[in-house]
């Protein structure tokens, strides 16, 4: 039954028909497809075509397969016209709001008709001129290359254009390409300027471009100084170009160039660099390389022997270095460069580095700003280095302190505990599933979790490790067991897709107090979800009875016991109340990263790791911990940027030395309470 | 020792009812044709590989419904390496030799085909695998439906540079073989094409990554010096969800950073809300948005197959259907399954991809592919912006020297990997 | 001498025996040497099996006899078979280099092949030069001396480190699970020059031998095993049938006690954690060459928790417990996920094992920790026991 629609399917891809319609949308073999849909158009529109849309046909395929490179020439025809209509065509075509009729590559906008249909509106006049089947029309989208060329030129323009969306657009488009042309339109629109942000942001901006564009070096000078204290990326991006330098040499002193320092061969620059310089420009011989060396040699066999030397010899650099001379000597070959040769070609030129920019007064004023604003952003980034290391210690802690709470008080690893967070996850999965709006859901999920976990904890607790209450390391494995059924079950259930999991709106985005310093509003959240856990934790243990009960049995459960305190309780009690912490934690970690059955497994073992570095039966010492640990890996990332995995083992061996040392956490129990 | 009971093999193929209607008892063994999938059921890479699996098996039944091939049914033979790569060259050898299948379709990353290729190579068996890859290898006995680097990294790379203008780099990948490689090479063309090394910054971090805000922000502070930055991402599977999340987070738009993905498909949007990432990138061979009607045949055979109108289309399926569809018409050629034969008639077979063009397979055993480029969308779909005719794919890369020198041609020179420098062949069989 | 040691351990000739019966049985029904009703891939299969049974009775020592829950023994192992296998890949490299340089213009230098195996073996990963771990890699006597040598020494020193500081208990599992992470990490690092996340592969080829068929290789892998499996159990059960096996028994249950009898606990522990760590090197490098690949997923810490279960399941402080354990549940996951299982249709629905099977693992481990404390071994015990009384 396939096999008849596979063959249509294959006779149609083949077909040029197929091709043709196809076409518009590949690259390549445009120029023959065009004439084609003029042969094959039925003129259906008699009309004359409206000057505009006469324009671009004859640059049709410019147009319709805008490319960066071919763009400018297309605007310069448009605004060469001088047709009102001109603007609005390039703001639409921007827009992704221009679509091309397939039958003869007309050009059209459009709007919504009924069902499959849109209607077609006229480009020149901005009247409806009927109605075409989806089908028959494509979409034109040019690239965002493309569009950021026609903003740029839209600039003027859009400067003084009564709607501020429009106005903040023409500034957006300057930010992402600045131009000469730019500069004089923009400090004519500041006057009138009326919303006072778009105009604090224009001023902003003129000074901006001043410091590429400026008339005067005075004018350039000043806007450059005035960003001394400003670590914004487009002031620093209008700098730093300035500051690029490159490397050259001259006979005796440089002259003519800007320079920013001389360099010694050897010391600042390596000689080789420096030679090879001198070799590119002809004025001195190559060195030969080894490959060369060994190239020159294989051209050179003559009867088995090169230079005199046998070639099953010539296994040794040595051998070979010694067939080379010989060849040298037998003037086959070119010499070596000695490292004499070398210093004495090297003396003859001074070696510099000179700014691109030839003004010296600019560079300066550039170089020293630049300067300036570096020290703004070291203390900057480490503010933001700071920041994440939070960022991570609450993640950390709020994925430990559960763990921490039922080790502290059973003496009893749950490997399972990174299962729990998985079902928060879920659970925060499942509710957005059936309640769509992301503020009510997380709402509800946030609860849910924390009782669904929290019941699967004190299952498992009743089930399971109530019975294996002495032997440790067994319920070390049984939770293990656990923990690899519950991870499988999610797998069959939810499938082994990642499940999104969406922050509400007012979630999205950042905290950004400057351009080096942002922290994304879901961090906070999860900071102060975290802090709020500590202090309700605090509370609990250490301000009511179930608290006192809870220290009482992690300290002595016999004693406990013999007070009057069920401990059987209190352990299910506290094995709820870690599990649904997990729970929580769970959805926290969903929002911000991703809900796989695997979720749980990646915080496991940084789990124990906080706990037994803080110290275990301790919500202080979990803190402790998960500080210690959060800021150690970014501390680590931040000196070994490129390679994040190396930072994470680095952190490990520094836990486990660490824990030579104190190897009861940062804070351990003392007295009898230590007691194991 | 022996657990060979015939019916019960095909048991752990799924609860793929079409296949078990397809597959009648009453056949003699010797009068089906067997395809060994290798494609991990469980474990970290079944959620990609599971999607390959079901291709296969929907490929398979719908060749049965036109009368098979060489007029016997095809029977699937559905193992499953969990993930475990020492445990892929077991089941290939165990495909090989215990179930004696005449062709595999399987593996997804590159350190699993490592581990069965010198299974296949000795036991001269037949792979099929549909990923895109680093490249730089080609077996006799593999036939790499996916995109080699030049296929889907460097036409990637030229649109940023011609199309968007980007002048400094960032690569970011997850630590292992695929992004290095590909990272490795696109430095060298680069290099090549005058970004100097201080304007391409390299970062890898571990499989699963999720802590990404200062990677992001260092992405960020790459625009201090005034070029446009762009994003070329090998990140690996599910640690993408962070990094766009946290893209969104801290706004960066496509206009200011784009990002473009290369192992970024449908099924790793679905784990996402893709609002705010709209524009951003991904370089592929096949977008399930294609709008042809053998796609749109296909995705309804997909989704009758699955019985789930929501299942998304992806590359990898893309290179499945051309491979299983190749190896179909090689046989019919050949008119017997025998490798060697199998083997000579694939080099130069033609099949219309799902894309309008032709896939045709080159005597380096690589298929000549289309690159797409597409910007996400808000439904979690590619809107393809840009589509080249087909490249033939290369299996060793000209912009390293030492892979600049070397060849591939399985039909004149019987080499793999052949040096045009000494004119020798380095070795037959291949690097592992 | 040797008369009272078996007869201390009447188990060690059973199990001797039943080794040699099935090693013989296996070769007699081999491809290579016999009538061909077993296939290779079941001959490796089983060579395998026997490995993992010799880091099984490694880790029983460990955990059954002397009470240190190790969650890092398969570190060891995973090291075992890097040492190895990185001799397996140079050696390989070096013929494949050297054979296609014979035909070039100058007989090639010592730098050239050097160079020329860096490229081969590190271009898939992206390099090209030979790191300096691999500066014996030419050398099989060397890197047979590093599988003993590398394990052991981290053994020594983690051991030396963690028992100095009396970190005991669920501390010291947690610490060894670190340990192992930070290695599988460290090797999933490409810097790290052993091929990141590719580890090093096709070394089921035998450089020197790659005329014998695998149908050969494997018999011959098979006896290597069951004979270091051998040799691995006697040594084992000679350990601890003596005095000094009275002594770590004595520190599993009571630690503080012996300590008090003067005993130096620290130095028995650090002894049996090397040894084992040793025994499980071994045990890796014969392990490796039959796989065909090692790699850093390898070594992840799962896999060390699985071992524990293995010895749980077939009990701890009996060595054939952690040898049934082992064998049984390394055979049961295979068939389960090999897709060979039978599906169980429970009418409203079908239980595929693909899906299921660890489930019903999970499951089976709280079950036995539960009932069977003992495990399989101890059920076996207790039936011995009835009949004998």
């Amino acid at each position: 039954m396939l096999r008849p629609i596979l063959i249509a399917a294959f006779l149609i891809a083949t077909s040029p028909i197929f091709a043709l319609a196809q076409d518009s949308s590949a690259e390549t073999g445009a120029a023959s497809v065009s004439e084609e849909v003029i042969v094959d158009a039925t003129p259906e529109t008699p009309t004359a075509l409206g000057p505009l849309q006469a324009i671009l046909q004859e640059h049709r395929n410019e147009v319709a397969k805008a490319s960066r490179r071919t763009v400018d020439e297309v605007i310069d025809a448009v605004r060469a016209a001088k047709l009102p209509q001109g603007l609005t065509f390039l703001e639409r075509w921007g827009d992704r709001e221009l679509w091309q009729r397939e039958e003869d590559g007309l050009f059209f906008f459009t709007e919504k008709a009924d069902g499959q249909d849109l209607t077609l509106i006229d480009i020149d006049t901005g009247e409806a001129v009927g109605t075409i089947s989806k089908g028959d029309i494509k979409q034109l989208k040019p690239n965002s290359g493309v569009r950021t060329v026609i903003a740029s030129s839209l600039v003027a323009s859009q400067l003084e254009d009564p709607d501020p969306a429009r106005r903040r657009q023409a500034l957006d488009a300057i930010e992402r390409r600045a131009e000469k042309e730019h500069l004089e339109p923009l400090r004519a629109s500041i006057e009138t300027e009326e919303d006072p942000a778009i105009k604090a942001r224009k001023e902003r901006l003129l000074r901006v471009i001043t410091i590429s564009f400026g008339q005067t070096t005075e004018t350039r000078v000043d806007a450059i100084r005035s960003f001394s204290q400003d670590l914004s990326l487009d002031a620093r991006a209008a700098l730093n170009p300035l500051v690029v330098t490159r490397i050259g040499y001259s006979e005796g002193e440089p002259e003519g160039v800007n320079v920013a320092r001389t360099l010694t061969p050897g010391k600042d620059i390596s000689r080789e660099v420096a030679y090879k310089l001198l070799v590119d420009d002809e004025k001195a011989i190559a060195a030969r390389t080894r490959a060369e060396r060994k190239a020159a040699l294989e051209a050179n066999i003559e009867d088995g022997t090169v230079g005199g030397v046998p070639v099953s010899e010539l296994s040794s650099q040595e051998a070979r270095d010694r067939a080379y001379s010989s060849l040298v000597d037998e003037g086959k070959a070119p010499p070596f460069v000695t490292d004499e040769t070398m210093d004495a070609e090297l003396a003859k030129y001074t070696f510099y580095e000179a700014y691109a920019d030839s003004n010296a007064e600019v560079t300066t004023a550039a170089a020293e700003t630049l300067d300036s604003i570096d020290q703004y952003v070291g203390l900057n980034r480490f503010f933001s280095l700071v920041l994440d290391g939070l960022s991570l210690a609450s993640i950390y802690f709020l994925a430990a302190i559960g763990l921490a709470i039922t080790f502290g008080v059973m003496g009893v690893i749950n490997m399972a505990h990174g299962e729990f967070i998985m079902i928060g996850a879920y659970t925060g999965y499942v509710v957005q599933q059936i309640i769509p709006n992301y503020t009510v859901s997380i709402l509800v999920a946030l609860p849910l979790a924390f009782v669904i976990a929290a019941a699967a904890g004190i299952a498992l607790e009743r089930l399971v490790i109530r019975h294996l209450a002495s032997r440790p390391l067994e319920t070390l494995l049984a939770t293990f067991g656990v923990s690899i059924a519950l991870q499988q079950i999610a797998k069959n259930v939810f499938g082994t897709q990642a499940r999104p999991l969406t922050s509400p709106s007012w979630l999205d985005g950042a905290w950004v107090i400057n351009d080096v310093v942002a922290v994304s509003y879901i961090r906070i959240a999860i900071f102060v979800l975290a802090l709020v856990f500590f202090a309700l934790l605090l509370f609990v243990l250490n301000r009511t009875r179930l608290g006192l009960e809870v220290r009482a049995v992690t300290q002595n459960p016999r004693m406990a016991s013999s007070m009057g305190i069920n401990p059987d309780r209190i352990n299910m009690l506290t094995f709820g109340l870690g599990s649904g912490i997990a729970g929580i934690a769970g959805v926290a970690i969903g929002l911000f990263a991703k809900v796989t059955s695997e979720l749980g497994q990646a915080y496991i073992v940084q789990s124990f790791m906080t706990v037994v570095v803080g110290g275990v039966g301790n919500i202080w010492g979990t803190l402790a911990g998960a500080t210690m640990i959060g800021f150690l890996q970014k501390v680590i990332e931040f000196f070994n940027p490129s390679n994040t995995l190396a930072a994470q083992t680095y952190m490990i061996i520094f836990i486990i030395i660490f824990i030579q040392f104190r190897p009861k956490g940062i804070i351990a129990l003392k007295g009898r309470a230590a007691g194991d | 020792m022996k657990f060979s009971t015939k019916s019960l093999r095909l048991a752990g193929a799924g609860a793929l009812l079409a296949t078990t209607m397809a597959y009648s008892p009453a056949q003699a063994a010797d009068d089906t044709i067997k395809v060994g999938v290798l494609h991990s059921l469980s474990g970290t890479m079944a959620i990609s590989e599971t999607t390959l699996k079901d291709t296969v098996l929907m490929l398979i039944d719908e060749q049965n419904k036109k009368g098979g091939v060489l007029g016997k049914q095809l029977e699937a033979v559905v193992v499953d390496p969990a993930s475990d790569w020492p445990l892929f060259a077991e089941k290939a050898r165990e495909l090989l030799t215990v179930d004696k299948v005449d062709v595999m379709f399987g593996c997804w990353t590159s350190v699993s085909r490592k581990s069965v290729l010198p299974v296949i190579e000795e036991l001269n068996g037949l792979l099929f695998y549909p990923v895109q890859y680093e490249g730089e290898e080609s077996s006799k006995n593999v036939f790499y439906t996916g995109a080699a680097p030049n296929q889907q990294a460097i036409p990637a790379t030229d649109y940023y540079l011609e199309e968007l203008g980007v002048e400094k780099f960032a690569l970011l990948g997850t630590d292992y073989v695929y992004p290095r490689t590909t990272n490795k090479i696109l430095e060298a063309y680069l290099k090549d094409k005058g970004i100097p090394e201080e304007d391409i910054f390299v970062n890898y971090t571990p499989f699963g990554h999720s802590d990404w805000s200062k990677i992001v922000a260092d992405v960020k502070a790459l625009g201090a010096d005034g070029k446009k930055v762009g994003v070329i991402s090998t990140i690996n599977g599910d640690a993408n969800i962070g990094f766009y999340k946290e893209l969104a987070a801290q706004g960066i738009s496509a206009d200011d950073i784009p990002v473009v993905a290369f192992s970024v498909g449908e099924e790793e949007l679905s784990g996402l809300d893709t609002t705010n990432l709209v524009g951003h990138l991904a370089a592929w061979n096949y977008f399930m948005s294609a709008d042809v009607p053998v796609n749109a045949e296909f995705i309804k055979t997909w989704h009758a197959f699955t019985g789930d109108d929501k299942r998304v289309t992806n590359d990898p399926m893309e290179a499945t259907y051309i491979g299983f569809n190749m190896w179909v018409n090689a046989v019919e050629q050949a008119g017997t399954t025998d490798v060697d034969p199998v083997t000579e008639a694939m080099i130069g077979q033609k099949y219309p991809n799902l894309t309008g063009t032709e896939a045709e397979m080159l005597p380096n055993h690589h298929l000549t592919k289309p690159v797409l480029i597409g910007e996400i969308q808000a439904d979690g779909q590619f809107d393809i912006i840009s589509q080249t005719e087909p490249v033939p794919g290369d299996a060793w890369t000209d912009f390293l020297p030492e892979s600049a020198v070397l060849e591939s041609d399985w039909k004149d020179l019987k080499c793999g990997m052949y040096n045009t420098e000494t004119k020798t062949c380095v070795q037959m069989k291949s690097n592992y | 001498m040797k008369n009272t040691f078996l007869a201390r351990n009447p188990s060690v000739l059973v199990f001797i025996l039943l080794l040699a019966v099935i090693t013989l049985l296996a070769t007699v029904f081999s491809e290579a040497y016999g009538t061909g009703l077993l296939p290779t891939n079941y001959v490796k299969i089983l060579g395998k099996t026997l490995c993992l049974c010799l880091i099984a009775i490694a880790m029983d020592l460990v955990w059954g006899y002397c009470g240190i829950l190790s969650l890092g023994h398969f570190a060891f192992f995973g090291l075992g078979g890097y040492m190895i296998g990185m001799w397996l890949m140079y050696a390989r490299t070096e013929d494949i280099v050297i054979a296609s340089m014979t035909n070039a213009a100058l007989p090639p230098t010592p730098d050239e092949v050097r160079d020329a195996i860096g490229t081969q073996i590190f271009g898939v990963v992206g390099g090209s030069d030979v790191p300096l771990v691999w500066s014996f890699a030419h050398s099989l006597p060397i890197q047979l001396a590093l599988v003993v040598l590398v394990p052991g020494l981290l053994a020594l020193v983690f051991g030396w480190l963690a028992f100095r500081s009396r970190v005991t208990g669920v501390y010291l599992s947690i610490l060894t699970q670190a340990m192992t992470l930070a290695l599988s990490l460290y090797l999933f690092q490409n810097d790290s020059g052993l091929r990141g996340n590719n580890g090093l592969s096709g070394l089921q080829n035998i450089p020197g031998l790659t005329d014998a068929p695998q149908s050969v290789l494997s018999i011959w892998f098979m006896w290597g095993s069951a004979l270091a499996l051998g040799l691995g159990y006697v040594f084992a059960a000679w350990m601890v049938s003596g005095k000094f096996g009275n002594v770590v028994k004595a520190i599993r249950d009571d630690e503080a006690r012996i300590r008090f009898l003067g005993y130096s606990v620290e130095a028995y522990k650090l002894f049996i954690f090397t040894v084992t760590a040793v025994i499980a090197a071994i045990a890796g490098a014969i392990y490796y060459p039959q796989a065909g690949i090692v790699n850093p997923a390898e070594i992840a810490p799962i896999a060390s928790i699985y071992l524990a279960v293995w010895v749980a399941i077939g009990g701890r402080g009996r060595l054939y417990g952690a040898v049934i354990g082992a064998a049984l549940v390394s055979l049961l996951s295979s068939w389960f996920t090999g897709g060979q299982a039978p599906d169980l249709p429970l009418g409203f629905y079908t239980v595929q094992w693909v899906d299921w099977w660890q489930v019903l693992l999970g499951l089976s481990f709280v079950l036995v920790t539960l009932f069977a404390p003992r495990g399989i071994a101890g059920m076996f015990d207790r039936l011995v026991r009835k009949d004998a009384a």
